[in-house]
């Protein structure tokens, strides 16, 4: 409502930053998927790892995650946030892996 | 040429069928009425300026609350011609193909574009009243979900005339839906009004969080909150969790169908199970997303309708969290046949189970709030009371489905059909119009006819147990969901029959609710106390309907239930007027942009559905224009001067 309000740099400098990293990140786990360089389980690996990351540069270009003017909300979010992450993923993962007992 | 043109029309159109020229003709009729009327009366420009560019919580509530009516008379006209297909056996009032849009049809439209914009016109109709705010935290982007709704519901909806509905089921379940199964545009309709309406759902659980947690009155802490609004908060955790699932569960099938990538395939590396187990991790929320605002509602009538506070406030608000979060460790009960291992059946089980626990101590709150309560037999109370048992049976049915190996017997038969039936109709839609019979006369300033209302309840509950309990007996039988017709030797005849009859007395208790509203327009109630249920919470502290800033002076809140309390006290927003001096209202301006933003995301979805590259890449560009509009835009607030504030109050009779 207020946005006149506020300070803003001119050009938004860290949200291009934070854009051009999650476009690398992206394009990272595409390019391992699509080039079959290394073995399945080591792409897993790296592309949880780039996941990881991929969540950091979100909260800390996009998310406001260093700002806070009042009760810590966002910290409860995170919490919920990580343990549906967690459910999601780990879930996912421990359920398709009935593919390797059909074969 | 013309030979050119008529190619392509006869596969544009949906041809063939009487059905649906005689919907054609209805819709071109419709739609000149409409067009006639609004020229006629010289409305175009109340439309406009009113409507399609308000930001105005209420209205756009209001917008939602019709869609919603028009959506759940179409999924209901759906569900009526099955059940006639299926009243008898060998029967050939449908074909497989039709059976197979239209239970499509119905499933998608009634859980997507019927459940969830009658919840968030409740959510916009209800909570920043409740709260004692003047409007969402986010006025503009509450107009961009309403539109997004609107504009998806109507791409889907398109499907029906032009290009062909889905066939594949409300859950979409690859491989059928690829490529090479499923050629039609159908699917893609599917895909994109879905997609696009759900940008939406994300959008506005995120603004009514933000709503609840930033625009509360001075003194309403968290644990002073109603406990809609609680419910509010819970459904919005689960909607941002949960609807990224189905956005990239939707889009990488998308990129399946048309950029020829392998995701859900079972060619090249492509695992359809993926899909599956993608749109359960939404799909499951999803009924959470859709019933815990329906317990918030059941909350605030029983507390209402019992002239006492609710039973077991934190016990409330508790389970409501635990239910948000566990809701999450659920979904593979969707599919326990699929072949997991006993670890991930017996998980998921449990979890399914534990989640009848929160659910159970709500129950009981319920019933704890009632005891020696004065209860008044109004619509929304009648309702209330007429949800508990059914949603009793529908959670022990539910409790059947989640023993695994017991599922194996019951997987996609009609005893799911009747579970799932029993708890969102049950639940959801039951909780929906007892919000509606509740908040009615707050967004019309009449209250709708009790006589009729009683007609239409007792036409729908019965008709909802003539219809549903014999699917369960069917299952047992062994009729799978899905069959578009069966042999008069499996003795399933009159069990089908009975259901159908019931199909229809429901569809009777429909049409009681259309007479109903149109017969209260005229004769009902005019509510100008703004307060006719004698409520507990703010909204009823205002006039009925709330005037355009809600709130003259924003409410000081110093207890649960503040508007009771005030009461109490013998103060009233009214006396506050008197005593304090009106001030300027600070007030988000109305916008066309969202409107014309939502065009250009249904062009470019229909440019997608047919594979017209320009047509979907101009409807983008026109987005990416919308959104450059609108972060240049420094003007889009103003103030309601103090003695205008004044006069609307004067005139109101609150001075």
């Amino acid at each position: 409502m207020n946005g006149s309000t506020q300070k803003h740099a001119l050009f938004p400098i860290k949200n291009v930053i934070g854009f051009g990293l999650s476009l690398l990140l992206t394009f990272v786990a595409i390019a391992l998927g699509v080039s079959h360089a290394l073995a399945f389980g080591p792409v897993m690996m790296i592309i949880m790892g780039l996941a990881v990351l991929q969540i950091i540069v979100q909260l800390f270009f996009f998310m406001h995650f260093t700002e806070s003017d009042g009760p810590a909300y966002h910290i409860i979010g995170l919490a919920i946030g990580i343990i549906n992450t967690i459910a999601i993923i780990a879930g996912t993962l421990w359920i398709m892996t009935f593919n390797s007992q059909v074969h | 040429m013309f030979e050119h043109i008529r190619s392509f029309a006869s596969h544009f159109f949906v041809t063939g069928e009487p059905m649906i020229y005689a919907s054609d003709v209805a819709i071109v009729l419709f739609l000149v009425g409409i067009i006639f009327t609004l020229t006629y009366l010289k409305k175009w420009k109340w439309l406009w300026r009113e409507w399609i560019t308000t930001v105005d919580h209420k209205k756009i509530g209001i917008m939602y609350l019709i869609s919603a009516l028009l959506m759940m008379f179409r999924g209901g006209v759906d569900a009526l011609l099955m059940r006639t297909q299926l009243a008898l056996p060998n029967q050939t009032f449908l074909d497989a193909e039709h059976y197979n849009q239209i239970f499509t049809t119905h499933g998608t439209i009634m859980i997507l574009f019927m459940a969830m914009p009658f919840l968030f016109a409740l959510f916009n109709i209800a909570v920043p009243l409740q709260l004692g705010a003047r409007d969402v935290a986010f006025p503009f982007l509450n107009s961009v979900s309403f539109w997004l709704f609107f504009f998806g519901a109507l791409l889907f909806n398109l499907s029906f005339v032009i290009g062909g509905s889905p066939d594949a089921g409300w859950t979409s379940y690859p491989p059928l839906t690829e490529l090479g199964f499923d050629k039609g545009p159908g699917e893609n309709f599917y895909l994109l009004g879905i997609q696009i309406s759900g940008i939406g759902s994300m959008a506005t659980g995120i603004n009514f969080l933000v709503t609840i947690l930033k625009m509360r009155a001075p003194g309403m802490t968290l644990m002073r909150l109603p406990l809609f609004c609680w419910s509010v908060v819970a459904s919005c955790i689960i909607i941002i969790f949960a609807f990224p699932a189905l956005t990239v569960a939707l889009a990488l099938l998308l990129i399946d169908r048309v950029a020829d990538a392998h995701f859900f395939t079972m060619l090249h590396g492509g695992n359809p199970m993926m899909f599956i187990n993608l749109f359960w991790i939404w799909g499951h929320p999803e009924v959470y997303i859709v019933v815990l605002p329906a317990y918030g509602i059941y909350s605030e009538v029983v507390s209402t309708f019992s002239g006492k506070k609710i039973f077991g406030y934190k016990t409330m608000v508790i389970s409501l969290m635990i239910i948000s979060v566990v809701s999450y460790f659920v979904w593979a009960h969707h599919y326990f046949t699929m072949g997991a291992s006993a670890g991930v059946n017996s998980f998921f089980a449990v979890a399914s189970m534990l989640i009848g626990i929160p659910t159970g101590v709500k129950v009981f709150n319920w019933l704890f709030t009632m005891f020696r309560g004065r209860i008044q037999l109004k619509l929304p109370m009648l309702w209330t009371l007429a949800f508990i048992p059914c949603f009793a049976m529908g959670g022990a049915t539910g409790i059947m489905l989640a023993v695994a190996p017991a599922d194996y017997q019951y997987h996609n038969s009609y005893f799911l059909i009747a579970h799932f039936h029993q708890t969102l109709i049950g639940g959801v839609a039951f909780g929906l119009l007892a919000g509606m019979y509740y908040w009615w006369p707050k967004m019309f300033g009449f209250s709708l006819n009790e006589r009729l209302g009683r007609w239409a309840f007792w036409f729908f509950n019965i008709g909802f147990y003539v219809c549903f309990m014999p699917q369960y007996f069917l299952g047992f039988m062994g009729m799978t969901r899905r069959v578009y017709t069966y042999s008069g030797d499996t003795g399933w005849t009159s069990f089908n029959f009975i259901s159908s009859i019931g199909a229809y007395l429901m569809g009777i208790g429909f049409l009681f609710i259309v007479v109903q509203v149109l017969y209260s327009i005229k004769y009902g109630e005019r509510d100008l106390t703004g307060d006719p249920w004698n409520g507990r919470t703010l909204e009823w502290a205002i006039a009925s309907p709330a005037p355009h800033y809600n709130f003259a002076h924003i409410p000081e809140v110093t207890e649960r239930d503040a508007w009771w309390d005030m009461k109490a006290r013998g103060e009233s927003l009214i006396k506050v007027n008197q005593r304090m001096a009106f001030k300027p209202i600070h007030m988000p301006k109305n916008s066309g942009l969202p409107f014309i933003m939502a065009v250009f995301f249904f062009i470019s979805g229909f440019g997608f559905v047919f594979n017209w590259y320009w047509m979907a890449a101009l409807g983008l560009l026109g987005v990416g224009i919308c959104m450059i509009v609108r972060s240049n835009n420094r003007d889009s607030e103003y103030y309601i001067p103090a003695e205008d504030v004044e006069k609307t109050e004067a005139a109101l009779g609150r001075v």
